[in-house]
């Protein structure tokens, strides 16, 4: 027994020593540091609670928290998306791989190069005006990333197209678990498509709709890169979310302390999230996992 | 099989065209000459081919260095994140040692823990190792992956034990049986994790963007955002290096499908 525990921990040693350098230690490290003033030049200075308060007078880290969740829009909408679509790509026909693999694409092409194709797509004189006002859909361009009553949802538009194969794939996986026979036997009770859609596929999907809405969410609030390569954070911050503000305070603004706070409460909130999510979806098989 | 149903094909074309789209859009403004961009309507294919965008751009800014840096974080990070998962799933999956539980509760409450949180004091713990603007440093902070331990603990677990008490009663030791015996075993789930990986490192963004300062040592993706900064007016260079940045990507997704697939799966655990 005890040499087996040597040698578990032999083969155990390269991850741990990296995941407590590189994981547990910034945890403890980090919530600590939200304590203090720090600008990695002078000495830290402990302000207490100092910067959570400061937090919830800073209009811009409190409108980056509110977009942060105000993006968790996407999640419903990716998910009934992918859902969808692996729903049409479920039958087993002549060339449907080759769709399964269209689809995909976006997945594995980096977040950069798509984010850059778009902001040139939703430029104002891009290829998206273009489109709609030469079939007459609109009379002016829009401001798609310019305005700032609307740029945020441009930008959720991208995490939308970017991640619907990706959980296409996963919803696939699971359809290909259900029975066919359920829905063989709905039909010949004379359920409808929308009833077999609502009272067997999604119930029989269930676990893997929980976990596709767990990561979904905290995916969609930690959203960064879309917005530094899109909008950075503008204008007048309606895009700016609460990765994209860290990022701003720690590596322009050089407070390191104020952005530990920031993020240890972003970390409460993608734990908090995580708990609502297993709570809601427990009952059903969340014990699969 | 059954062919696709035509309205089915259609809408299925209509809803490929929404996916491919954004990049022949990008291929085509790659080889445009400077009157192409802004045609309206937009041509399905340049007055003007060229390939004078990928010449520039090749010679504007170091590419072939990029490339290099690239290559170098892809393919350490890739080597060891194999090395680290395939060596701490096995104890987790074959052997009975104190901890074990208190291990598997860390590892799972990580997984949870956006690594968002952890850039500032990961950051200060690398300024203090020597390790911004190095290579290292870009790929270290990740390679111990709980993803891919955890698959690797997924894969040994489906090993029969017969095959173990056979290499035992013959003699063999702990590590000579996972090199010689379980390693092979488990080499299609490493294939997985090493796409897996190689598109997770090659796409990386925000933490090479923070480690690192001097443009030289710049993996594409960040030299990309500079690229369009440097060149905000010509966006026909900047999509020519957006074309080179995820050709290889492509490459390796359209080669190595399946085992994407296939790792969508295990990660849920199915």
């Amino acid at each position: 027994m005890k040499r087996e525990s040597l040698a578990a921990y032999g083969f155990l040693f390269p991850a741990l020593i990296l995941l407590s350098i590189f994981v547990v230690f910034p945890i403890g490290l980090g919530s600590l540091l939200s304590l203090f003033r720090y600008n990695a030049v002078s000495q830290p200075h402990f302000v207490g609670i100092g910067n959570f308060k400061e937090i919830f007078s800073d209009p811009v880290a409190r409108t980056a928290l509110f977009n942060s969740i105000l993006y968790l829009i996407v999640v419903p909408v990716l998910q009934l998306g992918s859902i969808l679509l692996a729903l049409l790509l479920n039958r087993e026909m002549k060339g449907i791989r080759i769709f399964r693999m269209l689809f995909y694409i976006p997945v594995v092409t980096s977040i950069v190069v798509v984010a850059l194709a778009w902001k040139w797509l939703l430029a104002e004189n891009g290829l998206l005006n273009g489109v709609l006002l030469s079939i007459h859909l609109i009379r002016n361009p829009i401001h798609w990333l310019t305005d700032p009553s609307i740029a945020l949802y441009s930008v959720m538009l991208v995490t939308l197209w970017k991640g619907l194969g990706y959980y296409m794939v996963i919803y696939l996986a699971g359809l290909q678990g259900i029975d066919p026979q359920y829905e063989e036997a709905a039909k010949l009770d004379g359920a409808s498509s929308l009833q077999i859609f609502r009272r067997i596929t999604i119930p029989l999907l269930k676990p893997t709709i929980a976990f596709c809405t767990m990561i979904s969410c905290i995916a969609a609030l930690k959203v960064f890169a879309e917005i530094y390569v899109m909008t950075e954070g503008g204008p007048l911050y309606s895009t700016t979310t609460a990765v994209y503000d860290i990022f701003d305070l720690f590596m322009n603004q050089l407070r390191l302390g104020y952005a530990s706070s920031l993020g240890v409460i972003l970390a409460v909130v993608i734990g908090l999230l995580s708990y609502l999510n297993y709570r809601f979806f427990k009952q059903g098989g969340f014990e699969a996992y | 099989m059954k062919p696709i149903k035509p309205l089915r094909f259609l809408g299925l074309l209509v809803l490929a065209a929404l996916f491919v789209g954004p990049f022949y859009w990008l291929i085509i403004t790659s080889i445009s000459g400077s009157g192409d961009v802004f045609a309206f309507p937009p041509r399905l294919f340049p007055a003007h081919p060229t390939l004078q965008n990928y010449s520039q751009v090749w010679h504007a800014v170091p590419m072939a260095r990029f490339f290099l840096n690239t290559c170098i974080i892809v393919f350490c990070g890739t080597f060891l994140t194999l090395l680290i998962s395939a060596l701490a799933g096995y104890p987790l999956a074959r052997m009975n040692f104190r901890g074990k539980n208190i291990i598997f509760l860390i590892l799972i409450a990580t997984l949870m823990l956006p690594e968002e949180a952890l850039l500032i004091v990961n950051f200060l713990t690398c300024a203090k190792l020597g390790l911004i603007d190095t290579y290292i440093g870009v790929f270290l902070p990740s390679i111990a992956s709980v993803f891919g331990i955890f698959m690797l603990r997924q894969a040994y677990l489906s090993i029969p034990t017969e095959l173990e008490d056979a290499a035992r009663i013959d003699g063999c030791g702990r590590f000579s049986m996972w090199w010689r015996i379980l390693l092979p075993l488990v080499a299609p789930s490493l294939a997985t994790l090493a796409v897996f990986a190689f598109v997770g490192y090659w796409n990386s963004f925000l933490w090479p963007l923070i480690i690192l300062k001097d443009t030289n040592m710049y993996p594409l993706s960040v030299a990309l955002t500079w690229l369009s900064g440097t060149f905000s007016t010509n966006f026909r260079i900047v999509a020519a290096g957006a074309v080179l940045a995820m050709l290889p990507t492509l490459i390796v997704f359209l080669a190595l499908q399946r085992y994407f697939t296939k790792g969508l799966i295990s990660g849920i655990g199915k």
